[in-house]
């Protein structure tokens, strides 16, 4: 899974370095906000705990085994900066004691593992937790958005990985065979990794909810003081509630179809050709026509592009810029949301308004 | 941390070789540049492996590491390799023939670049975490200017990886001493209760830890005990390891 010495040239490697470095500084800051003065030893301690829970063994069938990448789960239970603050200290330790992970990838390593990961897990998760109806309690639309986040985010990170290697890949692959075996694959891995990763949010969540830090917004504290003759005050909200969120949801909705269009745009890719096609393509001659169909609609089109290999790398491409253009707009309009004055802490949990309930 | 048993603690070696006693920062330093020089060498240079090599094969020597300690460790590549050997065959471009299997050119070029390259990359890396203790590890890159709290995370992170290791260990013997065994999907969801419990037990060691340390007058930084100090000399040794790569580099570019 880590990307060794060697693998990607050194342009590429010396870029996710700086972009890694970016966001970790980003994360400093940023896991300040969600864990206060207590940061280092909690996010140490969850460090930890994603270090140790990589070692758990999940058996699959005939004595495979697999285990949990956690990326998507500690975006979830601890908020997207810190997550990427422990998988950039465990990749780092991983990469400098355990010789897991070249020094060199260490940076393509937190980037593709660490950043998109949270990033794409917490786009998907606010998005399905914005749209999904939310009577009933947390239980259900969180277990479904965390489904849909891990789900997600291990493909949305294979495809981070292709994108770097159509830039700076030290092998002439066929990238579509690349991009096919890497989202397969990861697809398959992805399934197991929503499966787990909800499983586990919902144990935390039915013992401890205020845990599980992407929820926050349903498990508000319901706090009452009850005087001693019975007299019952409602405790005001911890923090004054943020502008009506309704505005957003239509933003939210539209960068959520723009996802998915994306996601069928690139699964259909991954599925209209196959390996086999391209080896008959090639060897039938018809790759003059697969060429034209290819390129009528390819945004990179005036590339030279000379048989179907180089097509499909333009494809590929466009495909892969797409995602990071999504990807950054999206944390852009995330971070717009959340430095709103005065609403610092509601913006990110999406809370509309105070709820109180006072017991009887 | 010295006194632990867990996987962090089995990398180390002690020994008092003069790579063992050189500053942790200066061997930092010194894997990286070598690390960055063994993936800057043209992949066509075949000797320059060789000769980087035997450079480290002269530091696990003057580190009096057994030779075989450090191929052991080796094994950590595997799953790379096998894409490596997977390489000829997929890859495009001229084939050439080699025992009545068609084997791509460029696809071979790259088979030798991964490997080459990501072996000398670990072997780098084992012989520093063999010879460096963790807890230099981190001084060394609190000295090389890491975020003090990154530094902090880290540090946090080795000192309870044991702990967090033995309470998910005393949870799989509870399991078993229960007549539990994982055989298959089905049973993911008690193993993902365990992934939960031991998340809110590791938050609430947390939790724990922050409030005892601030009982210790704890105020947001660590302080700084044993400040590392490397003099010209050492810096100088530290340099043996780099310098003779470029060279090699450079040459490998050249001819």
């Amino acid at each position: 899974m880590h990307v060794p010495d060697g693998f990607l040239d050194a342009p590429v490697s010396v870029a996710t370095g700086v972009v890694a470095a970016g966001a970790v500084a980003v994360s400093l800051r940023g896991a300040r906000r969600e864990l206060d003065e207590r940061t280092a030893p909690l996010a140490g301690l969850v460090a930890a705990f994603i270090f140790a829970v990589q070692m758990l063994n999940f058996p699959v069938a005939a004595g495979t085994s697999g285990h949990l990448l956690g990326g998507a789960l500690a975006t979830v239970l601890v908020g997207p900066y810190t997550a990427v603050l422990c998988l950039a200290v465990v990749l780092l330790m991983q990469g400098l004691l355990f010789a897991d992970g070249g020094l060199t990838a260490l940076g393509t390593n937190i980037t593709v593992m660490g950043v998109v990961t949270a990033l794409v897990a917490l786009l998907v998760f606010h998005g399905l937790l914005r749209v999904l109806p939310r009577r009933g309690g947390a239980r259900v639309p969180v277990a479904v958005a965390t489904f849909a986040a891990a789900l997600v985010s291990v493909p949305a990170s294979a495809i981070a990985f292709t994108g770097l290697y159509a830039i700076g890949g030290t092998a002439d692959v066929s990238l579509g065979r690349v991009f096919a075996a890497m989202v397969g694959v990861h697809v398959l891995i992805g399934i197991g990794e929503a499966v787990i990763t909800t499983a586990t949010v919902g144990a935390v969540l039915a013992v401890r909810p205020d845990l599980v830090r992407a929820a926050r917004s349903f498990t508000r504290p319901a706090l009452v003081i009850r005087g001693g003759s019975g007299a019952v005050t409602p405790t005001p909200a911890p923090e004054p509630a943020a502008a009506p969120a309704r505005p957003l949801r239509p933003l939210w909705l539209g960068g959520l179809g723009v996802a998915v269009v994306l996601a069928a745009f690139v699964s259909f890719y991954a599925s209209a050709e196959p390996d086999g096609l391209e080896r008959v393509a090639t060897d039938e001659g018809i790759a003059e026509e697969a060429r034209a169909h290819d390129l009528a609609d390819s945004p990179l089109a005036d590339y030279g592009v000379r048989d179907v290999d180089n097509a499909r790398l333009s494809t590929g491409l466009a495909g892969a810029a797409g995602v990071a253009v999504t990807l950054a707009a999206g944390s852009a309009v995330f971070l717009a949301v959340r430095r709103r004055p005065g609403g610092a802490d509601d913006a990110t949990t999406g809370t509309s308004g105070r709820r109180e309930t006072v017991a009887p | 941390m010295s006194g632990s048993h867990g996987p962090a603690a089995r990398l180390y070696r002690p020994g008092t070789s003069a790579v063992h006693r050189l500053p942790a920062h200066c061997k930092l330093v010194a894997v990286l540049a070598f690390v960055l020089t063994v993936v800057a060498t043209p992949r066509e240079a075949v000797w320059a492996f060789g000769a980087y090599a035997a450079f480290l094969a002269c530091v696990a020597a003057v580190a009096r590491l057994p030779a075989g300690f450090v191929l052991r460790r080796l094994v950590i590549e595997v799953p790379f390799v096998a894409f490596a050997f997977l390489l000829p065959f997929i890859a495009t471009g001229p084939r050439v023939e080699w025992l009545g299997l068609s084997l791509s050119e460029s696809g071979l070029w790259g088979a030798w670049n991964i490997l080459a390259k990501g072996t000398l990359g670990v072997a780098a890396s084992v012989l520093l975490a063999a010879t460096t203790e963790l807890r230099q590890v981190l001084l060394g890159l609190q000295r090389l200017r890491l975020p003090p709290l990154l530094v902090q995370i880290a540090s946090f992170m080795l000192r309870y990886a044991d702990v967090i290791a033995d309470e998910l260990t005393r949870m799989r013997i509870a399991r078993e001493s229960r007549g539990f065994t994982a055989r298959g999907p089905r049973h993911w969801s008690v193993l993902a209760k365990t992934a939960g419990a031991l998340f809110i037990r590791c938050y609430e060691r947390g939790e724990r830890v922050h409030l005892a340390m601030l009982s210790r007058g704890y105020d947001g930084g660590m302080p700084v005990i044993d400040r590392l100090t490397a003099g010209g000399a050492q810096w100088a040794r530290a340099a043996a390891l780099p310098v003779p790569a470029l060279v090699v580099c450079v040459l490998g570019w050249t001819l």
